[in-house]
C-alpha cells in the first residue's frame, strides 16, 4: 500500500501532506501533554519492532504473501496517539532508508496508514470493547477492527491515486480493496493471535490500555476526528458518492452536477459505466460489502471462542 | 544479519559523501519535485535528470550493480500499481510517465540514502526546527532497528530448529507468538534504555 513517487499529482501532494503534517502534530502535542519522557525509548523501540515485523511474511492466497501493518496492535498496545507517531516513524524510515514509498507521496503513506489506519481502527476497537468486554472481546474487537482499518486505509489510497487521475476509481477499487480485504484477515489474524499470545505471558501489557479519558483527549480526538473526515471528503466521497450511480442522477435532477463539473478530467465516476462486469451495479456491490463485512466480524467471534473456548471475562480480572 | 543492509555505502567516502547533507537533501527534494511536477512533454528534462543522476552516482562510487539491483527490487511496486492506469483509455501515456518519474525518483532517494548518513540527515531535521522528541524517536528506531531484526532472526533461528515442518499448520501461531515475544523484548529493552540515559543525564 506504500504509494511510490510519480503516482500523486500536485493537489493530491498538497492535500495529503497538510493533513498529515496536522496529524503528528497533534499526536506529538498529545503525547507531550499526556506522557512522561519515560515514554520516548518505549515509542522508538515500538517503531524498531512494527518494522522488523513487518518483515515476518505471511501466505495470502493465490501465493502472494502480505505482512502486518501492526497499526491497530501499537494503538491497543500504546494507545492512538502513540500508534500515529510508531507508524509515521516506520514509514519515515521506510521511505528515507528502503526507498519503499516516496518522498512526495509519504504525506499520503502517513496520512492512509499512520492516520487513517490507526485512529479509525483503534476508534472501532474501543467502541466494541465497551459493548463486548474481557479478553474474549479484546480478540473479537482486535480482529474486526485491524481488518477494517486494512480495507479502509486502502479505500483512502485508492481514492488518491484515482483523484490523481492515475488509475480509474472503479477498477482500482475493486483491485486494492479485494486484495486487502484478503490482507485484512491476516492482519486481523495476526493482531488477535499477538494479543492472546500477550495476554498468556504478559497480561499487565493487555491493561495498560484502560487508562483513558485523560485530560485533553477529547479536544485530541475532535482534532482527530475532523482530519479523517476531511480526508474522507476530499479523497473518498467525490468518488464514493457516485457508487449508487443514483446520487449522481440526484445531483442531475436538482440541476447541480457537481462533482461532474468539479472533476472534469478524471473518468472516474463515469468509468462505472465502461466496466459494467466489475460494476455490476451499486446494489450488488453494497451487498458484497455488507456481506463481507458481516463475514469478517462472524470470523472474529469464531476466533475468540477458539482462542478462549471457556470465556474469557474473569481470566481479565485476575491481578 | 548485516547491519547495514539498508544503507550499505552511507558512510563510505567520496566527493559525493562529504557534500553537505542539507545541500543534499534540498538537492534531491528540489529534484523528485520537478520530476513529479515536469509535464512530459519536455521529455529532454528526464533524460537531463537521468544523465546527472548517472553522473552524480559515478562521482560517489556506490556500485552500479547495487543501485541498478535494489532499483529492480522496488520496481514490482510500482509496475504493480501502474498496470492499473492502462485499463483507461490513453492509459499508455499515464503508465509512461508513472514508470520514468517513480524510476528517476527512486534512483534518487537510493543515492540519497547511499551517500548520507541516516544520522546527518536528522541533524538536518533538528535544524530545521522538527518536533525533538519525533528526531529522538526516529534515532532510537534507526539505532535498535537492527537489533531487534537480530532478535527476531535468532528466534526465527530457535524456533525453525525445534520443528520439523515448513508448511506447519501452527505456523500463523507460530508467528504471533514470535511477534508478541520481540514485542515484550523491545518494551523491556526500552525500560533499561530509558534508565540508561537518565544515568547518563538525559532530560
Amino acid at each position: 500500500m506504500h504509494i511510490p513517487d510519480g503516482f500523486l499529482d500536485t493537489k493530491t501532494v498538497i492535500a495529503t501532506s497538510a493533513l498529515s503534517v496536522a496529524g503528528v502534530a497533534v499526536a506529538l502535542r498529545h503525547f507531550k501533554a499526556e506522557d512522561q519522557p519515560r515514554k520516548i525509548p518505549l515509542l522508538g523501540l515500538t517503531a524498531a519492532f512494527v518494522f522488523a515485523s513487518q518483515m515476518l511474511n505471511f501466505p495470502v492466497a493465490g501465493g502472494t504473501s502480505g505482512h502486518l501493518i501492526g497499526a491497530v496492535l501499537t494503538a491497543i498496545l500504546l494507545g492512538p496517539s502513540a500508534a500515529v507517531i510508531v507508524i509515521t516513524s516506520v514509514l519515515v524510515v521506510q521511505c528515507f532508508l528502503f526507498a519503499d514509498g516516496g518522498v512526495s507521496a509519504l504525506g499520503a503513506n502517513v496520512f492512509n496508514m499512520a492516520l487513517v489506519a490507526p485512529l479509525v481502527g483503534y476508534a472501532i476497537y474501543a467502541a466494541m470493547h465497551k459493548v463486548y468486554s474481557g479478553i474474549r472481546g479484546t480478540i473479537v474487537a482486535a480482529s474486526f477492527a485491524s481488518w477494517c482499518s486494512a480495507v479502509i486505509a486502502s479505500v483512502c489510497c485508492t481514492g488518491e491515486l484515482a483523484l490523481s487521475g492515475t488509475v480509474p476509481w472503479s477498477t482500482a477499487f475493486v483491485a486494492m480493496t479485494g486484495v486487502h480485504a484478503l490482507i485484512g484477515i491476516g492482519e486481523g489474524l495476526i493482531t488477535a493471535l499477538v494479543l492472546a499470545a500477550l495476554h498468556a505471558t504478559r497480561p499487565e501489557l493487555l491493561r495498560a490500555e484502560d487508562e483513558s479519558g485523560r485530560p485533553g483527549d477529547a479536544k485530541t480526538f475532535v482534532l482527530y476526528g475532523l482530519l479523517v473526515v476531511i480526508g474522507l471528503l476530499l479523497f473518498v466521497v467525490p468518488f464514493a458518492s457516485p457508487l449508487p450511480d443514483g446520487l449522481e442522477r440526484v445531483a442531475k435532477d436538482l440541476g447541480f452536477d457537481y462533482t461532474a463539473a468539479k472533476h472534469p478530467a478524471l473518468p472516474a465516476p463515469f468509468g462505472a459505466y465502461r466496466f459494467p462486469g466489475i460494476a455490476g451495479g451499486a446494489a450488488s456491490a453494497v451487498v458484497s460489502g455488507i456481506v463481507g463485512v458481516v463475514a469478517v466480524f462472524a470470523l472474529s467471534v469464531g476466533l475468540s471462542f477458539v482462542l478462549f473456548p471457556r470465556g474469557g471475562k474473569t481470566v481479565q480480572q485476575k491481578p | 544479519m548485516h547491519h547495514d543492509f539498508l544503507d550499505r555505502y552511507s558512510r563510505s567516502d567520496s566527493p559525493m559523501h562529504r557534500l553537505s547533507a542539507g545541500a543534499k537533501m534540498s538537492g534531491a527534494l528540489l529534484l523528485i519535485g520537478a520530476i513529479i511536477t515536469v509535464p512530459l512533454r519536455f521529455g529532454w528534462f528526464f533524460l537531463l535528470a537521468f544523465g546527472g543522476l548517472i553522473t552524480a552516482a559515478r562521482v560517489s562510487r556506490v556500485p552500479a550493480r547495487f543501485l541498478v539491483r535494489r532499483l529492480l527490487f522496488l520496481e514490482p511496486f510500482v509496475a504493480g500499481v501502474a498496470v492499473l492506469s492502462l485499463l483507461r483509455e490513453g492509459g499508455w501515456i499515464v503508465f509512461a510517465g508513472i514508470v520514468v518519474r517513480s524510476t528517476l525518483s527512486l534512483a534518487t532517494i537510493l543515492l540519497l540514502t547511499n551517500t548520507t548518513s541516516f544520522s546527518t540527515m536528522l541533524e538536518v531535521l533538528r535544524k530545521l526546527r522538527i518536533s525533538p522528541t519525533f528526531i529522538t524517536i526516529l534515532a532510537l528506531m534507526y539505532r535498535y532497528l537492527f537489533v531487534l531484526v537480530d532478535e527476531m532472526e535468532r528466534m526465527q533461528r530457535a524456533r525453525m530448529s525445534r520443528s520439523f515442518t515448513k508448511g506447519d499448520r501452527r505456523l500463523w501461531r507460530l508467528l504471533s507468538t514470535t511477534i508478541g515475544e520481540l514485542f515484550v523484548r523491545s518494551s523491556e529493552r526500552a525500560e533499561r534504555i530509558y534508565a540508561a540515559m537518565c544515568a547518563r543525564g538525559w532530560q
